[in-house]
């Protein structure tokens, strides 16, 4: 069967784990805090340490960043031997992934979605348009960054960001 | 196992042993503890397949430990049969794992539940799960609901069907008597009656459980869901305790499973406490290599298009009275 011979063909795809860019005292810069949420790893909640269940939100993205966020849970990054995972429903996650700048039909979708999300939560702008509008700054259909619109406890930057920087911020949260 | 089938004989005719009552007791909390532990194990086996290095066997357990820690939101507009569901789940669950047969045969509750009992507790559960998913009132919910009733009216009536099956060189209904007669005629198990209900057995366990090719419990996709579009809306300590009974679910059935057609080791009515310990390791052997099996299998299977699974239960079906029909007029060779 050629399916048993290319998963002995190919053995273990995924790279070995890097070592964490955060372990130090200070915060990296690629997972800068948005200031009114505190710095540094400690005020990400507790709870979520070693699981970290996560729903991803579209709010106006070119789907580069998506493409980026699928490559995370390819078996080459494998985000999920840190303990990330994709839900399906907010109500069962923990962390929303937010990509794009925040378009006015998508404004009161991402609110929802954020308050469906139960306590502790943590929400991550990944991209640089979900931080500062990146290209789109000024359009006409765009409300403003994701941080404009709802709390925002972490950042990745980039255009689009690559995984290792997304991985990086969700070790962040799950400690592993 | 141990030298003492005269107190076993004793002890059947009351049907209450002391060596069943902490069989019981050592199985359900066996199957508590170790359910999490499968699930985790089938993910990392098919991890390991597909090249990643996977979050380990014991993932299921960090994520109900957090669980349990979250906010509880219950949606505005549900009512009392959305928060009691997942009580009703886990209850029914956890007396299934007490009496169906998974260390010893001797369990106290054995006498009260047979088969019909079985399969009436794994739908009491289940129409509990579908009731939730209709009372949320959304749309993935009511469509999950559907499906897996569905699906339901079409497993149960095959578990009753290979069960007869297994029964009948028996002569009892009982799982603790079918298993025991397979242990004292090692024979009976090697008929084509016999094994038309393990094809049968397999392929509800598969659907009864939401695994490949009937439900994908990785999906993301709520269109093709079938247990995960009911779950939808729960949060916190609800959605735990009705993953961790989901996880109860198949391990009692692998279990099962495994002793009706490998029943060596099993403790009985006599056994002592090296007994119950040979049943519990050797139980957990047996699951170990029918979930790696499963989650192995699982790699190469694709879900199946939804109007194509009655085909694949009805088959099932077939096989299963196919099953009854041979152990009637095939009898075995003893």
């Amino acid at each position: 069967m050629g399916l048993v011979a290319s998963i002995r063909r190919l053995g273990r795809i995924a790279e070995p784990a890097p070592p964490t860019t955060w372990a130090g005292a200070a915060p990296p810069d690629q997972a800068s805090k948005h200031p009114e949420a505190g710095g540094g790893a400690e005020a990400l909640p507790a709870a979520l340490r070693g699981s970290l269940q996560l729903r991803h939100v579209d709010a106006g993205s070119c789907n580069g960043c998506e493409i980026e966020i699928g490559a995370c849970f390819s078996p080459v990054y494998d985000a999920e031997r840190y303990g990330a995972r994709l839900v399906a429903s907010p109500r069962h996650a923990d962390g929303l992934l937010v990509t794009g700048v925040v378009t006015r039909n998508m404004t009161d979708a991402l609110r929802d979605t954020v308050a469906a999300t139960p306590e502790p939560r943590v929400v991550i702008a990944v991209g640089d348009c979900a931080r500062d509008c990146g290209e789109f700054a000024g359009a006409y259909g765009v409300v403003g960054a994701v941080r404009d619109v709802v709390p925002v406890d972490a950042e990745v930057p980039g255009c689009p960001p690559p995984p290792d920087a997304i991985i990086q911020v969700l070790r962040q949260v799950t400690g592993r | 196992m141990s030298g003492g089938t005269e107190v076993y004989a004793a002890q059947a005719a009351d049907g209450f042993s002391a060596s069943g009552a902490a069989g019981a007791v050592l199985q359900v909390a066996a199957v508590v503890a170790g359910a999490p532990l499968v699930i985790g194990w089938m993910r990392q086996v098919r991890a390991r397949l597909e090249g990643r290095a996977g979050a380990g066997w014991l993932q299921p357990w960090r994520d109900l430990r957090k669980l349990f820690a979250k906010q509880d939101v219950i949606p505005r507009g549900t009512t009392r049969v959305f928060t009691t569901a997942p009580l009703v789940l886990a209850a029914t669950s956890l007396l299934i794992a007490a009496i169906v047969p998974v260390v010893t045969t001797a369990s106290p509750l054995d006498e009260m539940g047979d088969l019909f009992a079985v399969v009436g507790l794994l739908l009491v559960g289940t129409v509990a799960l579908t009731l939730a998913g209709l009372d949320t009132g959304t749309a993935f919910g009511g469509m999950g609901a559907s499906r897996e009733v569905t699906i339901a009216a079409l497993v149960e009536p095959t578990i009753l069907v290979a069960g007869l099956a297994l029964s009948v060189p028996a002569g009892s209904s009982n799982l603790g008597a079918i298993v025991e007669s397979a242990v004292a005629d090692p024979g009976a198990v090697a008929t084509p009656a016999a094994a038309l209900a393990f094809i049968a057995l397999i392929v509800v366990v598969l659907a009864e459980t939401g695994r490949l090719p009937v439900d994908n419990p990785s999906t993301h996709l709520e269109l093709t869901m079938v247990h995960e579009a009911m779950v939808l809306e729960y949060t916190g300590a609800r959605l735990a305790l009705v993953e961790w009974a989901s996880a109860i679910r198949l391990t009692v059935l692998l279990a099962l499973l495994a002793n009706l057609f490998v029943p060596w080791g099993i403790a009985d009515a006599g056994s002592g406490v090296a007994g119950l310990l040979v049943g519990l390791v050797a139980v957990a052997a047996k699951v170990c290599v029918l979930a790696t099996l499963l989650a192995a299998g699982e790699v190469f299977l694709a879900k199946l298009r939804l109007f194509r699974v009655p085909e694949l239960l009805a088959g099932s079906f077939l096989i299963g009275l196919l099953a009854v029909t041979a152990s009637y007029f095939l009898p075995s060779p003893s």
